[in-house]
């Protein structure tokens, strides 16, 4: 048994909330720069130049790189052999969000009741946390804060069976097409095939914590990334909707097994702000 | 690159086509769909909104905060499609333009060609950028709201791209014709 502290977890939370809202994965800007240079629109390497500039000046002076810093998404890896003391391991999670954005001057955007009062909660709590009992006596955290922008055009539905492959195919470059300029592309498109609804939606976003464009390791899989990456820059929304061929970097496609009469089926998109930091304690 | 100033003559709006890319300098308002819905029902009550909005520019925007010494935070657009629901109605009392990001509705376009107003898109995801073009900002109305508050904004060569002129042009249509490729 390995004891972690809460006021550890607090602190790295706090540190992970900023330097996700300041710093754009390298994986991300090269492939922004790869997207700048293949792209055959002028005014799309134009944005994409702009993009990758965005990114320099939030790292350099600690700005969000964008405003919606995001309702913050949080992974726990909890190994099995880890006894966490000091407080609650939820409670000392939301301390480190509430502490993070508000040093960070990040902006808070979580309001209570959905459907009616919209009150915003002032200290961006609380999280949406996701959390895996794992062995071993280590603690991963992994902290995605997630705009509105792109999980507004995200979708979940439930295929049937026969609709295979191409039925895939057609829903998600439907869901990136609908899409268009509303979730800030470049986009990564998260896809999960699977499981129950609830599951199908939760491999989706967890695709997004991929570094950008790493093939699933499974070929078949990694050909259907392929095929839709392809599909969905056939569409030509490009960079911000002005026209293109990089709407999406990547389309990262996770799968589950799912029930005999089932494909539940899930696109979570994410804008080129692909921010999330991990820290293993 | 095409500089103009934000209030924007009529002359301008008219030659202003989907595609242009221009530098906004001059002052802006900032609305998100909370202040929209306020601005409204005030006019529903035949209240006076917080500001005269006649030839206005209005910025779909809620910024971070700003840190000690700044003006403002970062300052990225937010979806325009939450506003669609209102903006006929601001038009109709005189908005003449918008930025934002992001697809609007028939009626909001259609709108834009009766009342002549336009709609710029800012880059989405560049907040750092675009706060560096602000110079300064002030909570003219609905301070409650925080973020969601209504401010005027001082900008200076703030880049936007012209999404639906008057004419009926739009961007976001001509564009994505433009690169539309066939896979088999």
């Amino acid at each position: 048994m390995r004891e972690i502290e809460t006021a550890k977890i607090t602190q790295e939370v706090a540190r992970m909330c900023q330097e996700a809202n300041f710093y754009l994965g390298e994986d991300v800007i090269a492939a922004l720069k790869k997207g700048r240079d293949n792209d055959t629109s002028d005014v799309a390497k134009q944005v994409l130049d702009q993009i990758l500039q965005n990114a320099e000046i939030a790292a350099t002076e600690r700005i969000p790189l964008c405003q919606d810093t995001g309702l913050a998404v949080i992974f726990i890896d909890l190994g099995q052999d880890v006894h966490v003391t000091g407080g609650d391991l939820y409670t000392a999670i939301e301390d480190g969000i509430r502490k993070g954005y508000e040093e960070g001057y990040l902006r808070k955007s979580v309001v209570t009741q959905p459907f009616s009062a919209r009150v915003n909660t002032k200290d961006n709590t609380p999280a949406v946390i996701h959390t895996r009992i794992v062995p071993g006596d280590q603690l991963k955290v992994t902290v995605a804060p997630k705009g509105g922008g792109s999980e507004n055009m995200s979708r979940v539905t439930v295929l049937k069976p026969a609709q295979g492959k191409q039925g895939v195919i057609d829903y998600v470059v439907s869901v990136v097409e609908e899409a268009g300029s509303n979730p800030c592309p470049p986009i990564i498109v998260g896809v999960g095939i699977g499981g129950t609804i609830e599951q199908t939606a939760l491999i989706a976003k967890r695709s997004l914590l991929r570094e950008v464009g790493k093939p699933n390791p499974d070929p078949e899989v990694a050909d259907l990334e392929a095929e839709l990456l392809k599909r969905v820059n056939a569409l030509g929304t490009g960079p911000q909707g002005f026209g293109g061929n990089t709407t999406a970097l990547a389309v990262h496609v996770e799968t589950y097994p799912a029930h005999i009469a089932s494909m539940p089926v899930a696109v979570n998109i994410q804008c080129h702000s692909a921010r999330h930091k991990e820290a293993v304690l | 690159m095409q500089k103009i100033t934000s209030p924007i003559d009529m002359e301008i709006i008219e030659d202003l086509k989907a595609g242009d890319q221009v530098l906004l300098s001059g002052i802006i308002y900032t609305a998100r769909d909370a202040a929209h819905k306020r601005m409204v029902e005030a006019l529903d009550k035949d209240e006076k909104l917080p500001f005269d909005i006649e030839g206005q520019t209005i910025y779909y925007m809620g910024p971070s905060p700003a840190k000690p010494g700044e003006v403002i935070g970062a300052a990225g657009p937010t979806t325009s499609g939450r506003m669609d629901a209102y903006a006929p109605r601001l038009m109709e009392v005189g908005l003449r333009a918008m930025i934002g990001k992001g697809l609007r509705l028939p009626e909001v376009k259609d709108a834009m060609k009766k009342h002549k107003a336009v709609y710029m898109a800012a880059i989405g995801g560049a907040g750092a950028l675009i706060s560096k073009c602000i110079k300064s900002a002030e909570v003219v109305a609905y301070d409650d709201l925080g973020a969601e508050a209504l401010r005027k904004l001082e900008v200076e060569d703030l880049p936007v791209t012209v999404i639906n002129d008057i004419h009926g042009g739009d961007l976001y249509e001509e564009g994505k014709a433009k690169y539309k490729i066939t896979v088999d």
